[in-house]
């Protein structure tokens, strides 16, 4: 990789700036792709390692897709919910729910407490609260059902792969297929690498999770369309350059845009990835970590893919490229 | 691109006075809107449950009712199986809890016991769902085995929230959350004050619908007139207080629907259009066919709510309900036939109100965050982009505006994972500008003038914007059309977003640049 180079950049003015990034750099992006591959399918069989091998929890799920306890509370005063959340989780209580009712009343919903038979759970949260606080009463126990049904599971993998399917019939359309198919094996590896996550980092998979996932799989194919787009122009701009100098050529020409548009998605994200105790934390952390990979699949991804297949330069019959061209 | 024409002008300030307001009642004090005038915008952004809570109702799925449901089927059944064994009987009748009969012939006993134990079927793992006992003087008895009706439960349990999600999506995206509490229960709970009335009214009913023959060889009188035991007696709703007897046989139920709509008959009064799927069209076909010139009797929950004469054979498998409907109350059984009926009647046992799911502490830290998030983008893109950044930004909060209008508008409910879609939308809004200035500096710097730079910008830009955003246009449609509960709702927030940003960010900016150049007739552009 050679360093980046400063072409004509006379010096305007301190703001904005803009005018320190450099208008033309010569990263070579394809000669590290056998790298990155190696990198990638290691980081796949990580993720795969570690959903296979938590046996029936692969990721921490939550009280919205497997179900659990909840207890009716209710206290003398306005009930202390802050307090209460953190006394469930001192006594070993996971992801418990602390939620109002009525005037007086409170609903905790947890899965399992630490230690724990299920049966013997109820009883010993119900002991440990009432000592923390005196005058709470325990008004009903029952056992809920999960908020996330088989139905809503399944109708939502479907739409997906309507949806993605759709996709690459358009990619395919206004590109060509191997666009298309490159993209979508970005995605695939996009998601299995954000499941890995949410695998190794424990945090709580629920309803917004799905919605994470989603956002990821939007970014991502964001990027990957960008970056087509600009690759299609410079294929039809230089008949004659071998594909890889014309993938290098525009992954530079468009490094500036990436890099902010990068910028501008994780700094959206950084006020709620920087404080766990929001709302928002597993939802953005996991966000985060989609757009950095969603960035390094378009490049990484569904670039050799193409590189790999060869592409029809208009009329031309498909050429593959090897890859010690790319490496060169 | 940079020519100022009247109509961009035009739709861009339209889209900004649409923006505002529609967004303004979001932040209006209670006491404002009030005398709001009635032509402006009322409606607020519905918060989902999971940031401000909202109304709860539990269920109980009625057991008894759903026992007593069986055993009219295994009644039909066992008066089927005996007929096809040639065995005479008496006193069938279900009402003690038990499916009794008589035999005639005592010399039947073992035959009897042979058709009868092909009665109900077979609970997984726990053998046959109907015991039958009998006695010396051809007495016999089905009961249902305890296991059979607790299974019976549980799967009433599930198919009941899978249907109540079906028809509250079909009220549109409110995002309640329904599962299962306890062994018999259902747990609804719905965001903000909505209202609980019109939700009971599709949860609660079971819309249970039949089309069976009038038997107009008897006459009922009231409920408890003694019929044939193929007939049964149901109240009629056409003329309160009086009854219809009808043929036990059900000839089409709701099941067979494929479609049902509201719609007008003849004399434009309101009914519901139902189309029957390929078995329901020929059984409903034959049925007709059969007996033109006589009645039959569309029942619903147990009441008839019409019988009208068949005048002649009806085979496309299209029809009309009719019965002294409003448009409303059409529109809400066609929407209950729909997403199909409910396999027991439900019984609300408690109403009351809930908090947010995320606590109020963790809402507001995650509000912080959001905002800290959009101020750091508005800095960051001013500082990248100078004087073009701070477009951008407007470009932006025009942006903003319109999505929160659109959603408050369209009463969409906002969760988080429909903020999600928000910042998805916020960082494709951004990306779009930054294609368009970096093509700009691009065309800047291949030499031409500022002028043509920033015009060849814009032109060049848009194709990746708009493939990109088709792209994900494409998406977010599959998912709201396929997609339920929080996928709907990102998908919906997506959409609005994907509309909103590219305007914005391509026509907002357009603008202000073109107006710009006007003013300093600049020379060389601040970006490149």
């Amino acid at each position: 990789m050679s360093a980046p180079q400063i072409v004509n950049a006379p010096r305007k003015s301190f703001w904005p700036f803009i005018h320190f990034v450099p208008r033309q750099t010569h990263f070579n992006f394809v000669g590290l792709a056998p790298y990155a591959a190696v990198l990638s399918i290691l980081l796949v069989i990580g993720a795969g390692a570690s959903l296979g091998l938590r046996g029936d929890q692969p990721v921490n799920f939550g009280v919205d897709f497997v179900g659990g306890t909840k207890m009716e509370l209710t206290t003398p005063g306005a009930p202390p919910f802050a307090q209460i959340r953190s006394q469930l989780g001192a006594v070993g209580v996971d992801d418990a729910q602390v939620q109002p009712v009525g005037s007086n009343g409170t609903a905790i919903q947890f899965r399992s407490v630490a230690g724990q038979a299920p049966d013997a759970a109820p009883a010993f949260v119900a002991a440990k609260l009432q000592a923390a606080f005196p005058g709470l009463k325990v008004t009903g126990v029952s056992e809920v059902g999960a908020k996330v049904s088989g139905e809503l599971i399944w109708g939502g993998i479907e739409a997906l792969g309507v949806a993605l399917g759709l996709t690459l019939l358009y990619i395919w359309f206004r590109f060509q297929l191997q666009f298309g198919l490159g993209a979508i094996l970005a995605l695939f590896h996009d998601i299995v690498l954000t499941i890995g996550f949410l695998s190794i980092t424990r945090i709580e998979v629920s309803m917004t999770s799905i919605a994470a996932l989603l956002t990821v799989i939007g970014y991502s194919m964001n990027e990957k369309v960008i970056s087509f787009d600009r690759l299609r122009e410079n294929l039809r701009k230089y008949k004659t350059t071998p594909l890889a100098e014309v993938i290098n050529l525009s992954e530079n020409e468009r490094l500036s845009r990436t890099i902010i548009t990068g910028t501008t998605a994780l700094l959206a994200l950084s006020g709620s990835v920087l404080n766990p105790a929001s709302a928002l934390f597993s939802l953005t952390a996991t966000m985060a970590f989609g757009i950095l990979i969603g960035t390094y699949s378009s490049i990484y991804v569904a670039l050799p893919v193409i590189l790999l297949w060869g592409v029809r330069r208009d009329d031309d019959e498909a050429s593959a490229i090897n890859f010690q061209t790319a490496r060169r | 691109m940079l020519a100022l024409s009247r109509w961009k002008i035009a739709v861009v300030l339209a889209s900004v006075i649409f923006g505002i307001l529609f967004s303004l009642p979001n932040v209006l004090p209670d006491s404002v809107l009030a005398q709001w005038p009635s032509f402006l915008p009322h409606q607020r952004l519905n918060l989902g449950l999971d940031l401000q809570g909202g109304s709860s109702l539990l269920y109980e799925v009625d057991t008894d009712a759903l026992k007593k449901e069986r055993l009219n089927d295994l009644q039909e059944e066992a008066s089927q199986e005996l007929r096809d064994a040639q065995i005479q009987f008496s006193g069938l009748s279900s009402t003690t809890g038990v499916v009794a009969l008589k035999i005639s012939d005592i010399s039947q006993m073992d035959a009897a016991a042979t058709a009868l134990a092909k009665v109900g079927g077979v609970v997984p793992g726990a053998g046959r769902e109907v015991v039958v006992t009998r006695d010396a003087v051809g007495n016999f008895q089905l009961a249902l085995t305890p296991v059979a009706v607790q299974q019976g439960v549980r799967s009433a349990v599930a198919q009941s929230i899978e249907i109540i999600r079906r028809r509250i999506d079909l009220l549109g995206t409110k995002e309640p959350d329904i599962r299962q509490q306890g062994v018999d229960r259902i747990a609804i709970e719905a965001p903000g004050e909505s209202d609980p009335q019109r939700l009971k009214d599709v949860v609660g009913q079971t819309a249970k619908l039949t089309f069976q023959m009038v038997d107009e060889t008897v006459q009922a009188t009231d409920a408890t007139t003694v019929v044939p035991p193929d007939d049964q007696v149901l109240p009629y709703e056409e003329q309160k207080g009086s009854f219809i007897v009808v043929k036990r046989r059900v000839s089409v139920d709701g099941g067979m629907l494929t479609n049902a709509q509201q719609g007008f008959n003849q004399n434009n009064e309101p009914v519901v259009d139902f189309r029957l799927n390929g078995q329901g069209s020929h059984r409903f076909g034959q049925v007709t066919s059969e007996n033109v010139g006589h009645r039959f009797a569309i029942v619903l929950d147990n009441k008839v709510i019409s019988a009208p004469n068949i005048l002649s054979a009806i085979l496309g498998g299209q029809g009309f309900i009719e019965g002294n409907f409003t448009i409303d109350s059409a529109n809400q059984l066609a929407l209950l036939l729909k997403s199909g009926a409910l396999p027991a009647p439900l019984k609300v046992i408690e109403q009351g109100t809930v908090g947010a799911d995320l606590g109020a502490d963790a809402v507001r830290a995650g509000v912080t965050g959001l905002a800290i998030g959009a101020a750091l983008i508005f800095a960051f893109i001013i500082l990248a982009y100078g004087l073009f950044g701070v477009f951008a930004a407007i470009a932006l909060i025009v942006n903003l505006l319109m999505m929160f209008g659109a959603l408050s508008m369209t009463q969409a409910t906002l969760t988080l994972p429909g903020i999600a879609g928000l910042i998805l939308t916020m960082a494709v809004a951004v990306d779009a500008n930054v294609l368009i200035y970096e093509r700009m500096r691009d065309e800047a710097n291949g030499g031409r003038p500022a002028m043509a730079a920033a015009d060849a910008g814009y032109r060049r830009a848009l194709t990746s914007i708009f493939d990109a955003n088709v792209t994900t246009m494409i998406s977010a449609l599959i998912m709201f059309s396929f997609g339920v509960g929080p996928v709907k709702g990102f998908a919906w927030t997506l959409s609005i977003g994907v509309v909103t940003s590219v305007f914005s960010a391509v026509l907002v900016t357009q603008l202000l640049i073109g107006w710009w150049f006007r003013i300093t007739r600049s020379k060389t552009l601040p970006i490149a």
